[in-house]
């Protein structure tokens, strides 16, 4: 990536608060033009982070710059990116109007250009209708609206969004999901969004970075996310996982195994892992990757035939099913005492009463599907 | 057979008795004040037997220029006091809410304490000041009025400083932020979104050291000098001699300014919280 093309870099940035280290050591860039999340679960040090872009706290250590400009002696108020927070923050004595065109006073913007610009942006989030209303005489959805405006009017490099469906209620944050992702694409301004909601993350941003107490985890897309994570905090917390601590057995560039005495047995992976043979290790295993089969007494292990060891197979009893309308999630005891998860879509409107509790399965996964874990 | 009924607590005040006794409170709160009023408006000069309505004491009352002198006064102090008091009450509440220096906590409980302090203590200590610093008490008017106004202020600005200081609390400081975000300057957030969020707190402070320093008595006679007798005051020395319609008459116009100072107050008050 060339600097031309990033417009956010932070560079082994680090606050700390006394003895507190909110952020530590976090390298970071963002090309220009992405809708980028910070992900992560309360005092990971986002919110921090972001705040350090917008100016409301310097580094300890460290610098930021923001379209090739260090922002280490730049106040919040000369910095070309603005914010949309978690409060919304909308002047209440003020109308949506006065409101969006607050931030223009300063921009040395003549009056004339005002109206049309601040009826621009109001128009862009849709409501330029209601510009002489008061904030109090409108929905929470509204009044971030107004926040949206009041930020993207003065143009900025990179919009900042704290946590910025965290106050909506469940509907409106899905349709605000889509209307966001729509918004950062037609006007194409780099986002930075905080969120701990990874559902958020994954459906609205380009590129995530995940973090834990201060640290950077992973930055990557969505998918690689979920599907590649790099460690076991990032598996456990973009979406469900189940965790099984073994030893790695085989690593051969085809093929390796994983002994687990956690699950009871072998897991075998169609492909090379690259890894130090012996060293412990963790295997990550989606619950929807994993399949569902009954198991009647004394039956044998069912591997399909075209891929006899390029599949994991294990027994186990229904404990619990949560009944989720489109899946069901069942919790399964393994012979070892060991509880696993499992999801299965209800593709027909029957499925759910395939399984029952108390039934015997098995689970079978393919040799592609579990993840190898190092931390 | 009787049943008893279970009540919630509201029912209380339909009780015929409940009505009763909340009634005699309200008599025995206000018949003095009812009293007063009604004789200001008797054609008698002894405040005893309703003789038939006039509005002569009222008359006399602005025609005494000793007592009309001792109004403006008043007002004219009340009306400093009330700038001086709010402009101070809400640097103050601002520099407790938003900064942390050493001695914060017992700073800021010692603001309160000019009103605890017994009036008369207070009176003396502004009296003893004064005569200490050797303060020039043959000044021109109307800067001969500026011990009271100094000593009125003393009092009354901490009660502006509370009512703020409250009103702080229920701030957003993110609002701030966000102005700061938006290209204001410190001075700028300030102005155009902390002081409108202190504004009805500032206005009922003000109207409360209004009102304070208007009917202020104890501490204003240790502070003022022949030359600069306030309303209250005045209305005492008249009383020394006889209570005349007159002074009734006087009395309820200040009760009128009151009332409506503290009724407005009350209102910016109430804003105040159904805002937030």
């Amino acid at each position: 990536m060339s600097d031309r093309d990033t417009i956010i870099r932070v560079e082994e940035v680090t606050k700390r608060y006394g003895k507190v280290t909110a952020v530590d050591r976090v390298t970071l860039e963002i090309p220009r033009g992405e809708f980028f999340a910070l992900l992560g679960p309360s005092g990971c040090g986002k919110t921090t982070l972001l705040r350090m872009l917008a100016g409301f706290e310097m580094p300890s250590e460290g610098k930021i710059f923001i379209d090739g400009v260090d922002m280490s002696t730049i106040p919040p108020n000369k910095r070309p990116v603005n914010m949309v927070f978690q409060s919304y923050a909308v002047f209440p004595h003020m109308t949506v109007f006065e409101n969006v065109a607050y931030g223009l006073k300063f921009d040395n913007v003549a009056k004339a250009d005002q109206y049309g610009r601040v009826m621009a942006a109001l128009a862009d989030v849709k409501l330029d209708h209601l510009a002489e209303r008061k904030p109090d005489q409108m929905s929470g959805g509204q009044r971030q609206r107004v926040a949206l405006a009041r930020a993207l009017v003065k143009k900025p490099k990179v919009l900042l969004l704290d946590e910025p469906l965290s106050a909506l209620d469940a509907k409106l944050r899905e349709a605000m999901r889509f209307e966001l992702a729509e918004l950062q694409d037609k006007i194409g301004i780099t986002f930075v969004m905080v969120t701990h909601d990874q559902d958020e993350a994954l459906a609205m941003a380009c590129r995530c970075a995940v973090m834990d107490r201060g640290k950077l985890m992973q930055t990557a897309t969505p998918s690689n996310l979920y599907e590649f994570p790099a460690n076991k905090f990032v598996a456990d917390f973009i979406g469900s996982v189940n965790l099984f601590e073994g030893t790695l057995e085989v690593d051969e560039p085809d093929h390796a195994i994983v002994q687990s005495e956690e699950l009871g047995g072998r897991i075998f992976f169609d492909h090379g892992v690259s890894g130090a043979g012996g060293e412990k290790m963790w295997v990550g295993i989606r619950p929807e990757k994993i399949e569902l089969l009954k198991r009647e007494e004394g039956s044998t292990p069912p591997t399909p035939e075209d891929a006899p060891s390029g599949c994991n197979v294990t027994a186990g009893t229904i404990r619990q099913i949560s009944y989720l309308g489109s899946e069901s999630i069942y919790e399964i005891d393994l012979i070892n005492g060991r509880r696993m998860q499992v999801s299965r879509p209800n593709l027909s409107r029957w499925d759910q009463e395939d399984f029952t509790w108390d039934d015997e399965v098995w689970l079978r996964w393919h040799g592609d599907s579990p993840v190898l874990l190092q931390s | 057979m009787a049943r008893k009924v279970a009540r919630a607590p509201l029912d209380y005040l339909n009780m015929p008795a409940m009505k009763a006794w909340l009634a005699g409170v309200f008599i025995f709160l206000y018949t003095p004040l009812m009293i007063l009023i009604l004789f200001s408006f008797n054609d008698s000069k002894a405040n005893i037997v309703w003789k038939g309505f006039t509005l002569k004491w009222y008359v006399k009352a602005f025609e005494n220029t000793q007592l009309r002198e001792a109004l403006l006064n008043s007002l004219l102090i009340a009306g400093v006091c009330t700038i001086v008091s709010v402009v101070l009450g809400a640097l103050m509440a601002f520099a407790f809410w938003r900064f942390k220096f050493p001695f914060k906590g017992p700073l800021e409980s010692g603001m309160s304490l000019p009103i605890v302090v017994p009036e008369i203590c207070f009176g003396v200590a502004v009296l003893l000041f004064f005569a200490k610093i050797g303060f020039p008490n043959d000044l021109p008017y109307p800067f001969n009025l500026t011990q009271i106004i100094l000593a009125h202020v003393t009092f009354a600005f901490p009660f502006v400083a509370i009512v703020v200081r409250a009103r702080l609390e229920s701030f957003n400081p993110e609002l701030e932020a966000a102005a700061l975000d938006l290209g204001a300057s410190r001075y700028q957030a300030f102005r155009d979104v902390i002081v409108p969020h202190m504004k009805p707190g500032l206005i009922a402070g003000g109207l409360l050291a209004f009102t304070l320093s208007l009917d202020d008595f104890v501490i204003t006679f240790f502070a003022s000098g022949p030359g600069t007798i306030t309303f209250p005051v005045k209305v005492y020395s008249m009383v020394r001699f006889s209570v005349t319609p007159e002074v009734n008459a006087a009395s309820t116009i200040i009760i009128l300014i009151t009332v409506i100072a503290t009724v407005l107050a009350l209102r910016a008050q109430a804003a105040t919280t159904k805002e937030s």
